[in-house]
């Protein structure tokens, strides 16, 4: 199941439950698999057009009268577009407005350097109270949305839209304010959300054939960080890779750097090094951003040699 | 008290509102003492007992900045004590410059980021209509305000929604901080331009003058299907001649105890 039909169906399911519950796109609700609920749900679901910094403080208004708006578009579109309303009109006004950013970083793949927010994260990181979620996979997300739901303020899902393979078994248990333990080890935590974690899982194998215990954490909250959770693997590991689709300037890598800062560890951080995008598929893209399953292997190996 | 006594009088408190840290937008509320004594004493149906009543008529004051015309307007209904006036912009206060629906009882919206309040109304008329509730929903912008391209997104979308619930206003003293608007970036011709966003817009030649400004809202609540403008010709500082006099410069300056006080004297006379 796409990570879109997830969303799309999650929202289907609030929206019977509570006429409250609305949706707003700016021509991208096909992109982003909201499209069938503006037939379903005509007094609930609305297209804007192409004007997402109206979407924004249009959904703070209502969100003024009680209404849970959820506004969709992709991931640059829906933080940095509308980065001064989703700041004033919704977080600075203290509005439950849930942000959808869906092809966040590189995975806009061929729509290229424009389309990819690889500052989202960092932008939203600094608006007081923002919570920022990203999830892995399909279960994931699943089990997220009602606590979402539940959550009153300013959210922003940071989401891949397609299929993902499965990171999280039958029997996982999600808290949105908890990080997971995917995996124990001894010598070396990598930290990673979102597509990546299933490589950061495939590295942590990889390793284990180098001799590297590594410990796997997958921090799919990004604010507000789960510190104890990060402390006390790296306490225990005594070093740590940061795995992130985003500038590593401001983003994943940094809030993981600021949740250890009384207790830092040697950290190596992979993602986008500081430049932009361009067109490519994932692939290729991974490449020259430093970003491939060898690039993480390489960062856990060089993290366990910083340490003293 | 009478409409024109009770403006005499939001004027005075917005005066001294501002006097009491002696600096602060007053040209920009000046304008829009009319406007706002005619919203909350004769049309809004709201309840200062009950400031988050459902189903009231709400007001959203775009041009955030005058919030202490509007904190004149509330605190003669009744939704706060008038001593509270006096701490604007103080450390801890309920008055900030700029109106926030979280610190000030009968603020509707936060607005201070122009251009956003605007979208926020429309939300709200929507909001109201799907909830049945027949509340009228009010704006005003700032003539500098609606050079933002908020404005503009939000204005067609309003239309697009048939959202006739929805009034608003624009203040249409033609001064801006750097200028005067015609040249810093002009907005003629501007009831063309709402009239081609597909509002019904009513102008109204003197901005300032209550009887003017009440039929424009008389005729925008018998309007069905599309939203209303009403363009009001005002004057930055209207009502004070020191504000008047300063024009431009009108926008935000600072006021001496008996600046205000000569100014409430004027007042009184008018």
């Amino acid at each position: 199941m796409q990570m879109r039909e997830v969303l799309a169906s999650c929202l289907d399911e609030f929206m019977a439950a509570d006429s409250k519950v609305v949706v707003l796109d700016a021509d991208l609700a096909k992109a982003d698999g909201t499209a069938g609920l503006r037939k379903k749900y005509p007094e609930q679901a609305f297209d804007v057009g192409i004007a997402e910094q109206n979407m924004a403080s249009v959904a703070a208004g209502m969100a003024s009268y009680g209404f849970k708006p959820y506004i969709t578009s992709f991931s640059p579109f829906a933080t940095r577009r509308l980065l001064d309303q989703l700041t004033i009109s919704i977080a600075y006004s203290q509005q439950n407005v849930k942000v959808v950013g869906t092809d966040p970083g590189i995975t806009a793949e061929v729509n290229g350097g424009t389309h990819m927010g690889l500052e989202d994260i960092g932008c939203l990181r600094s608006v007081a109270g923002v919570v920022i979620f990203e999830p892995s996979d399909p279960m994931q997300l699943m089990q997220a949305m009602p606590q979402i739901n539940a959550y009153e303020g300013c959210l922003y899902i940071r989401l891949f839209r397609k299929d993902l393979p499965v990171v999280h078994a039958q029997d996982y248990h999600f808290d949105l304010f908890k990080a997971d333990v995917l995996r124990e080890g001894r010598d070396v935590t990598l930290f990673s959300s979102g597509f990546l974690v299933a490589d950061v899982l495939k590295a942590a194998e990889l390793l284990a054939d180098k001799g590297i215990s590594a410990e796997v954490v997958e921090v799919h909250t990004i604010k507000p960080v789960d510190v104890a959770t990060v402390a006390a693997s790296v306490a225990k590991t005594g070093a740590a890779v940061t795995v992130e689709n985003h500038n590593v300037v401001g983003g994943f890598g940094s809030a993981i750097l600021e949740a250890m800062a009384e207790a830092p560890v040697p950290t190596v951080r992979v993602g986008v090094p500081d430049r932009f995008g361009e067109v490519g598929k994932l692939p290729y893209l991974r490449k020259v951003m430093g970003m491939t399953l060898e690039d993480i292997v390489a960062a856990a190996v060089k993290a366990v040699g910083l340490k003293k | 008290m009478d409409l024109k006594e009770m403006s005499k009088q939001v004027r005075m408190d917005t005066m001294r509102c501002i006097g009491s840290i002696g600096t602060g937008h007053i040209g920009g509320c000046l304008s829009i003492v009319e406007v706002l004594t005619l919203l909350y004493f004769k049309y809004m149906r709201v309840d200062p007992a009950s400031p988050r009543m459902e189903g009231r008529d709400r007001l959203v004051v775009s041009k955030g900045h005058a919030g202490p015309a509007v904190y004149a307007a509330l605190a003669n209904k009744g939704y706060f004590d008038k001593s509270v006036l006096y701490t604007l912009n103080q450390g801890g206060t309920h008055l900030p410059s700029h109106c926030d629906m979280n610190k000030t009882p009968g603020i509707d919206m936060t607005a201070g980021s122009l251009g956003q309040g605007f979208s926020c109304a429309v939300g709200i008329a929507l909001a109201s209509k799907l909830s049945r509730d027949g509340a009228t929903v009010y704006a005003i912008l700032g003539d500098g305000e609606s050079q933002e391209g908020q404005i503009w997104e939000a204005a067609m979308w309003a239309h697009q929604q048939k959202l006739d619930n929805l009034i608003a206003f624009t203040d249409y003293n033609k001064m801006q901080i750097d200028g005067t608007i015609a040249e810093i970036n002009d907005l003629e011709p501007l009831d063309q331009k709402w009239r081609a966003f597909g509002w019904h817009v009513i102008v109204v030649a003197d901005g300032n003058d209550l009887d003017q400004i009440d039929a424009a809202i008389a005729e925008a609540k018998g309007v069905q299907g599309v939203p209303t403008m009403i363009i009001l010709n005002t004057v930055k500082g209207k009502g004070v001649s020191i504000a008047e006099a300063k024009g431009v410069a009108s926008h935000s300056f600072t006021v001496t105890a008996e600046e205000v006080e000569a100014a409430c004297e004027e007042i009184r006379r008018a």
